[in-house]
This record gives structure tokens, C-alpha cells and sequence, in this order.
């Protein structure tokens, strides 16, 4: 029978939940790298026992630890981002301008063929590809060398490049995000890139047109459908079935728009998953209920899912990188929130049940179908 | 033999479970000591001052002999008793966070 591995990165540290198919009954292994923030934690498709986590401290900066063996071992490899040529400045909060600087590793990417190789966002805002299995890091320049880079700004977490996708049947085209600079693409493998902004509106900014500053929270995509993208912007759920050449909305009837985390359904490329948020100034659910919103017709009408989640006096958030989904024949649905709960819904949705209720703040979790 | 007592977080990523001893030829001074740590454990890079500028993280301190040497220049001299061994160059997780 097929398993599961979620990998889960929290405030104080990772930890490795697996079941087997059924996703009933639970082993919990951690905490890994206690006490640090672990930001993000992934496998590589190709090797799915080779595991890269970013592990940062604002005492002691930023670690990138590799394990080869699922997790139960780790060796720190290397961490050494530094930005490509003379860094130059981006918009600080108050509009002046403010140099680049090293902050963490935000997301990791393993490459779609080959397990050495990892892409990694960082805060500020740029994006880092190794080849060595994580031992060196090189930026690839042209992303901040957009034209428009001096114009970003960060949003309320900072100027963190927090999403990538790897087109499955494209290699040369990827897709990032920014908080708050807005959606990019590369069709040259990172070489080159272009705002895909068109069609985002965000309060704020006026010009409708505006190339950049839309403060994305999550892009999602079927490996099936690679050119439909789906996004959590920080207000507006939003559709594009172009590749992010324009953008229209599909909040429909959400009780709010709101929110972090997007996914979408592993078998079924019209079902997608949010988790609405009341506002920017509420960060937990509406009325105390936590309820993952479930669209099967690729948004505009959705409806809750509540079965087994708090539906009173639940204040927590489930911040961007916290929901994945598995591959298995019934699709299970998981996601993390910054009460510590790990939920996993093994019927697309329809019912879900704690895998942990008290770890840490939890900041990412994915998943290895294995 | 310098002796080099580290906080827990980063005895853990040393994988070390005590102090470290570094032979440092002299002078000894802060930079040194830091080079030659940094050269066992390569993991360390990093952590403690920044890859490129080599300037002390923010919220890392150095002690010894009862001294805040965290101000101190890289190429300073150490205390006599640190170049001995007999007293420890401290490398301290500053009390931040609230």
C-alpha cells in the first residue's frame, strides 16, 4: 500500500509525519533543528528520501540542511546567498530607497529531474539555484534585474520570494511570486523575466495597469494544465488560463477573500482549496470558524468544509506555504495552522482530523506521495 | 591552545558537545579564532559573522575574562589568558526577543 511523509516546518523547529495509505494513524518524528525556524521543508520528486530544509535564526542566520535518508538523518551543506554584482535597492516601507539584504530562504524547489538541483526564494526578494546538491548557491540575476526591481517593495512579512513553479512540461518556464512585487515568468530558464500582473487590482494602487507592487500570497497549478494558474492574492482569489498573461477574478461567493494558502486538487484540475481569512487587519477565520473553502468548478462558487475543523472560538491563521495535497487515489488535503494543528483530510475535503494538535507555529507543510 | 565555548544552538550544528579546542598561531586575536573555528567547522560560516563582510552578526556577542570583547577589532590582540587556554573565548546568543 502506498504512504505518505508530510513534512512540516514550524516556528521552533521541523517535524516528519507519516501513515500509511489510509492516513488514519500517525507517526510523529521531530523536532528536527530545534528551536530554529524552519521555513520550508521539501523532497525532491526524483529521490524522494533526498530532503532539503531551510533553517533560519535571527541569531544565527540561515542554514540549509540536506538529508538523504527521508529525514532521519541531516548534514548542513551550504549557505552562503549572496546577491549577484552590486545589490542596488528596492522600496523600503516609506518609499525611499533601501539596499538588498540577505534576510532567509522563504521557499525550496527541487528540481522536477534531477535531485541536486534546487531553487530556492529568499527575502529580499531574489531567487537561488544550486546544482550540488545545496554545497553552493548562485543567484540567478535577471529576476531582480527586471527593470522594475527598484520599485518593489515588501509587504507586512517582507520582501520575500515565497512561490515557484517549475512548469512540468516546460523546463525553461517557471513561475515565481513576490510579496509585494507581484507575479513573474521566465520562459528562458531564469534568464530573463516578465511581470504577469495584468488583471490584478489591489487597493492601494490605483493604476489598473500597474506593472508591478500587487502583493501576491500563493500561486497554485495542476502538473496537468500547466498554463492555468491560481492565485491567493492578499485580498482576491484570482484565475489565469494563459500563463499569467492576465488574470481575472474568481472569488465568487467567499465569505472573504482574504487569505495565504491556495492548492489544487492532485486528480481533478478544477478543484482548488482556500482557507478564507477574515481581513489583513484579522489574521484567523471569520467568526471563529476555521473552514477550508473547496471550489470544483476552478473558483467563482464554493462551498465549506467544516467536518472535523473548530467551527467555534478558533482564532489561528494558515499562513501561505501551509497546505499541500498527495497524490494518492482519494486525494488527502493537509494543512498547518499558527496554533500548532496539523490537519489532514483524507476524502478531498469532505472530512478532516488533527494528525497534531500542539507543535509549534507551523509555516509550511508538504507532502511526498510515496 | 585556544579553548572556545559555544552557545547550544550551535554546538548542535557542529554536531560538539563542549568547548572547542583551536590551535591559533599568533598573534590571536578575534579574527583568527574565528578563522580557524570556521575552518573545522565549515557549517559555521555564517553564523556567527557574515559570509562576505566578515562583520559579527547582529545579535552575536563575544566575552572572555569577564570583558565584553564584541566591539573589540577582528586583528586585536585576545587576553593573554585567552591565548593561554586558560580562560575560554565566548561566543554568546545575545538576550533578544522579549
Amino acid at each position: 500500500m502506498s504512504s505518505v511523509r508530510v513534512l512540516v516546518g514550524t516556528r521552533k523547529g521541523a517535524f516528519i509525519l507519516t501513515s500509511d495509505g489510509k492516513r488514519q494513524k500517525w507517526d510523529v518524528a521531530g523536532p528536527h533543528f530545534a528551536g530554529w525556524e524552519i521555513y520550508h521543508v521539501k523532497g525532491s520528486p526524483v529521490d524522494k528520501n533526498r530532503l532539503y530544509a531551510s533553517q533560519s535564526s535571527g541569531w544565527f542566520g540561515q542554514q540549509i540542511q540536506r538529508s538523504n535518508d527521508a529525514g532521519k538523518t541531516w548534514e548542513p551543506v551550504g549557505n552562503k546567498f549572496v546577491y549577484e554584482g552590486v545589490p542596488g535597492t528596492h522600496q523600503w516601507y516609506d518609499g525611499t530607497p533601501h539596499p538588498w539584504e540577505f534576510k532567509r530562504v522563504w521557499h525550496l524547489e527541487p528540481s522536477l529531474d534531477d535531485p541536486d538541483a534546487v531553487y530556492a526564494g529568499v527575502e529580499d526578494a531574489a531567487l537561488f539555484h544550486t546544482t550540488d546538491g545545496g554545497q553552493s548557491w548562485a543567484e540567478l540575476p535577471g529576476l531582480r534585474g527586471h527593470g522594475s526591481g527598484p520599485h518593489w517593495q515588501p509587504g507586512a512579512g517582507g520582501m520575500c520570494l515565497h512561490t515557484i513553479l517549475i512548469d512540468p512540461g516546460n523546463p525553461k518556464r517557471m513561475f515565481i511570486a513576490i510579496s509585494a512585487a507581484g507575479a513573474f515568468r521566465t520562459d528562458d530558464a531564469g534568464r530573463s523575466w516578465r511581470p504577469i500582473n495584468r488583471g490584478l487590482k489591489s487597493q492601494g494602487i490605483p493604476d489598473p495597469e500597474a506593472e508591478v507592487g500587487h502583493c501576491v500570497h500563493r500561486i497554485a497549478q495542476h502538473r496537468s494544465r500547466p498554463d492555468v494558474l491560481f492565485m491567493q492574492k492578499h485580498w482576491d482569489v484570482m484565475r489565469s488560463d494563459d500563463a499569467g498573461d492576465t488574470w481575472r477574478e474568481v472569488s465568487g461567493n467567499l465569505p472573504t477573500d482574504f487569505g495565504f494558502p491556495i492548492d489544487v486538487h492532485a486528480h481533478e484540475p478544477e478543484t482548488i482549496y482556500v482557507v478564507p481569512i477574515t481581513s489583513d487587519s484579522y489574521h484567523y477565520p471569520p467568526d471563529g470558524k476555521l473552514r477550508v473553502y473547496r471550489s470544483r468548478t476552478g473558483g467563482n462558487e464554493w462551498e465549506a468544509l467544516t467536518k472535523g475543523l473548530p467551527q467555534r472560538d478558533c482564532y489561528v491563521n494558515v499562513l501561505r506555504d501551509a497546505m499541500a495535497v498527495d497524490a494518492l487515489d482519494h486525494c488527502g488535503i493537509y494543512f498547518g495552522t499558527t496554533g500548532g494543528q496539523v490537519y489532514v483530510s483524507a476524502d478531498a475535503g469532505d472530512n478532516w482530523t488533527a494528525i497534531v494538535h500542539d507543535l509549534p507555529a507551523v509555516l509550511s507543510v508538504e507532502v511526498q506521495t510515496l | 591552545m585556544v579553548r572556545v565555548a559555544l552557545p547550544a544552538h550551535l554546538k548542535t550544528l557542529a554536531s560538539v558537545s563542549d568547548e572547542v579546542e583551536l590551535q591559533v598561531a599568533a598573534p590571536v586575536t578575534q579574527g583568527r579564532v574565528l578563522d580557524a573555528l570556521e575552518a573545522r567547522y565549515p557549517m559555521l560560516r555564517g553564523a556567527i559573522r557574515d559570509h562576505v563582510t566578515l562583520e559579527r552578526r547582529p545579535f552575536v556577542r563575544f566575552f572572555a575574562c569577564a570583558r565584553d570583547l564584541s566591539h573589540e577589532r577582528p586583528d586585536a590582540p585576545l587576553p593573554e589568558a585567552v591565548q593561554s587556554g586558560t580562560e575560554p573565548f565566548l561566543v554568546v546568543g545575545a538576550m533578544a526577543g522579549g
